[in-house]
């Protein structure tokens, strides 16, 4: 199996064999950052620009240490300090930053498909870094990845997703990359935030938080954002944490190894409990270990496989 | 003038006719179908294996102008017109200012007298600036030679000015076209709701939006006695809607695009923007049901909702793009591709929801072959194939949701009142404006 995308821009399209190969290289990655020097060269002489649209802290910081691990100049551009302000389209600052001889953008955008739609008119790589509600394919990734390191294997784990499916890109790279591995996933939130069509994605529906974590090796906790939608029916904050925030009385009744994750950032006391996510279940700080390991495996493979396309095209 | 058409298969629904034979126009009129006509002509034309009709009318087509000649203006959109085989196109009336006054009205009729290549009829709007707040002066407008009134991309959504529009059109003989949309319920929608817009983290346009607001539209043109047309009809519920007023003998009418019989919501997944329109694209049952609905004649009409925007407007983020697609060039042939080749409509079929249809529902003495008719007729190589790409396409857009595909179906000639108006002559009627 070789990886042959110049972009990462989402699970959906990617085979389950593809997903292992970035699980495979990302854990020969791990081991680098236990070194005493944590380099490795096989990005040296690369540029990575980080294209944030839309605040970010841990996936930028999270992208930015994983490209310098592999020895890749990085750039950051955010948005509210550059020429977007000034009215410069996406497809525009993605020419501007090829015209500047760099290799891969890594983009978080607030629209879905920007990703997409940047990858199309650039030759460069793009690795989606956060479209919209679409899809965060290196958060699935690295959730997978820590649950695969602790369990041994994907294939027939329970999976329940909490929080605002209808809103999350997180959710849904996970219910593709989890059922394209033979988990089986669970969303569970109010009904509101469930999104039309959601098992055809291949997830079961469940707005009894009891009953999602009954069977579950993993719960995976998403953010809460209250401040997102002024739409009608949006749950109240104290009303859903009574009803579905993850405490330590309900962790106590799943089973024993059950492991609670969470992209981050939490919001203590709305979604998760400080006793759950500090708690011995928790592996909340290892997705954010593991998440620098996948991304390197990500930016290597797309730099490596567009080197290959270009060395291609000189040929012909 | 007079051009002869020798040895096509000469469609003419208007009048029962499918036939292999001539047709001979003089001036600006049909002078005879039949077969072996013998006479001088100015300009003859071999026909044979060619398909000769009524020139196509487009009863859905947003020309832009005035206001947004960047998009399209008469000119550029007559001329795509005619590449599709089309003669007549009633333009809709969301330009800038809205067709809404006798004023604005005679502002486009002038622009059409200097450069239009076809024949363009006029829609109003319903509302002033289509704000759905207070009628225009529908009588006004109406021997202003208005042929019909649209608040096109809005819905009146208030059911009492709804209604006393309809009343108001019935009296003076005015055909109301329904943009059946409730915006309460499609929101800030971009894609069909459902599986689809899940899987693009897209907001929905459910399609209640649609049908419910079909519902009232047939209630309420029921209530008034008047006629309705409903626009781009997307699904099936909408449909069967439809049908069972038609059943009842409401008076209402309906077309569909041919991206609601040739695509569907699967064809968006890419975040392509030449799929983004309005309505969406639904689901393949909906599509299969709108074939159902052109076979079993629910469905009227066909027009393109040729709705141009410009690259910056279409190459965009997916939930930032404008809604629409060009459409008016590939009318005919992805409806040749999709219904006669598939075997969903027979050629006369087809001919007829482009010519005697619209014709009807206008209220225009066009769509016929009959002799002394209006010389307006498309000449197509029906099994003849083409990509459709930008570099084809002779709009000032090209946000075309057929890009890259192949159609069957090329237009040969376009005749307009008697003279040849496609292929085009080099610098064919520019005048100054």
């Amino acid at each position: 199996m070789t990886w042959t995308r110049k972009d990462l821009l989402g699970i959906e399209e990617l085979s389950r064999e593809e997903i292992e190969l970035i699980l495979s290289t990302a854990e020969s990655f791990k081991e680098v950052s236990t070194r005493e020097i944590k380099k490795v060269p096989a990005l040296r002489g690369k540029t990575v620009v980080n294209l944030f649209y839309e605040p970010s802290t841990r996936t930028r910081v999270s992208f930015e240490v994983a490209a310098k691990r592999l020895s890749a100049d990085v750039i950051h551009i955010a948005t509210e300090t550059s020429s977007v302000r000034k009215g410069e389209t996406l497809i525009d600052t993605g020419r501007n930053i090829e015209a500047l001889k760099a290799d891969i953008i890594v983009v978080r955008h607030n629209c879905s498909g920007a990703a997409a739609m940047l990858a199309r008119h650039v030759n460069l790589s793009v690795v989606n870094a956060g479209d919209g509600w679409h899809e965060h394919p290196t958060q699935a990734l690295l959730d997978i990845f820590t649950l695969k390191e602790k369990f041994g294997r994907i294939t027939g784990l329970q999976v329940s997703i909490v929080g605002d499916i209808a809103h999350s890109r997180v959710a849904r790279s996970n219910i593709w990359g989890l059922t394209k591995l033979g988990a089986k996933v669970m969303v569970c939130a109010p009904e509101i935030l469930i999104p039309p069509g959601i098992e055809e994605m291949g997830a079961s529906v469940t707005h009894d938080i009891d009953e999602a974590l009954r069977h579950a090796d993993c719960v995976n906790v998403l953010r809460m954002q209250f401040e997102r939608d002024t739409e009608a029916a949006f749950p109240q904050q104290l009303e859903y944490f009574k009803q579905f925030g993850i405490t330590q009385d309900r962790i106590r009744k799943a089973k024993k190894n059950i492991l609670v994750m969470h992209p981050g950032p939490i919001n203590r006391g709305i979604e998760i409990s400080s006793e759950v996510a500090d708690g011995h279940n928790s592996v909340i700080l290892e997705q954010v270990t593991n998440g620098i390991a996948v991304r390197m495996s990500v930016l290597f493979l797309v730099a490596q496989a567009n080197d290959q396309l270009e060395k291609h095209e000189d040929t012909h | 003038m007079k051009i002869l058409i020798k040895g096509g298969r000469v469609i003419d629904p208007a009048s029962n006719l499918d036939v292999i034979c001539d047709v001979l126009t003089q001036d600006s009129t049909i002078a005879k179908v039949s077969k072996g006509i013998k006479t001088e002509a100015d300009y003859t034309i071999e026909a044979t294996d060619k398909i000769v009709m009524p020139g196509l009318i487009d009863m859905h087509v947003h020309l832009r102008e005035p206001g947004r000649e960047d998009k399209e203006t008469v000119e550029s959109g007559t001329r795509a017109a005619l590449k599709g085989g089309v003669t007549c196109v009633l333009a809709m009336p969301n330009t800038h200012p809205a067709l809404d006054s006798v004023e604005h009205i005679r502002l486009l009729k002038n622009i059409i007298k200097n450069s239009a290549h076809a024949h363009v009829f006029i829609a109003g709007a319903i509302t002033r600036g289509r704000l759905g707040e207070e009628l225009v002066d529908i009588a006004g407008v109406k021997r202003e030679g208005v042929v019909a009134i649209t608040d096109d991309g809005y819905s009146v959504d208030s059911d009492v000015l709804m209604l006393e529009a309809l009343k108001t059109a019935q009296a003076s003989g005015m055909l109301v076209i329904c943009h059946s949309e409730d915006k309460k319920l499609s929101k800030n929608g971009v894609v069909n709701l459902g599986l689809t817009s899940t899987r693009m983290g897209l907001r929905g346009i459910s399609k209640e939006s649609e049908y419910k607001r079909v519902q009232r539209d047939i209630e309420l043109a029921e209530e008034a006695g008047a006629r309705v047309h409903i626009a781009h009809v997307s699904c099936k519920e909408s449909l069967e809607l439809i049908a069972a007023a038609k059943k009842k003998g409401i008076k209402v009418t309906c077309e569909t695009a041919p991206h609601y019989f040739s695509l569907s919501e699967e064809d968006v997944l890419g975040f392509d923007t030449n799929m983004k329109m309005n309505p969406p694209l639904r689901s393949r049952q909906d599509r299969v049901v709108i074939r159902e609905g052109l076979a079993d004649g629910t469905i009227d009409a066909i027009a393109s909702d040729h709705a141009p925007h410009t690259e910056n407007e279409k190459d965009i983020e997916f939930e930032r793009a404008e809604f629409g697609v060009v459409g008016l060039e590939t009318l005919l042939a992805a409806s040749i591709t999709e219904l006669v080749e598939k075997g969903v409509l027979s050629w006369p079929d087809l001919v007829a929801k482009f010519t005697v249809n619209p014709a009807r529902i206008l209220g225009l003495s066009k769509g016929s072959l009959k002799e002394g008719a209006d010389a307006d007729l498309t000449v197509v190589a029906p099994k003849e194939e083409w990509l459709v790409e930008k570099t084809s396409l002779v709009s000032k857009s090209k946000n075309c949701a057929f890009l890259g595909r192949a159609l069957k179906g090329v237009v040969e000639y376009a005749i307009c009142s008697g003279r040849i108006a496609y292929p085009f002559k080099n610098n064919s009627r520019k005048k100054n404006r």
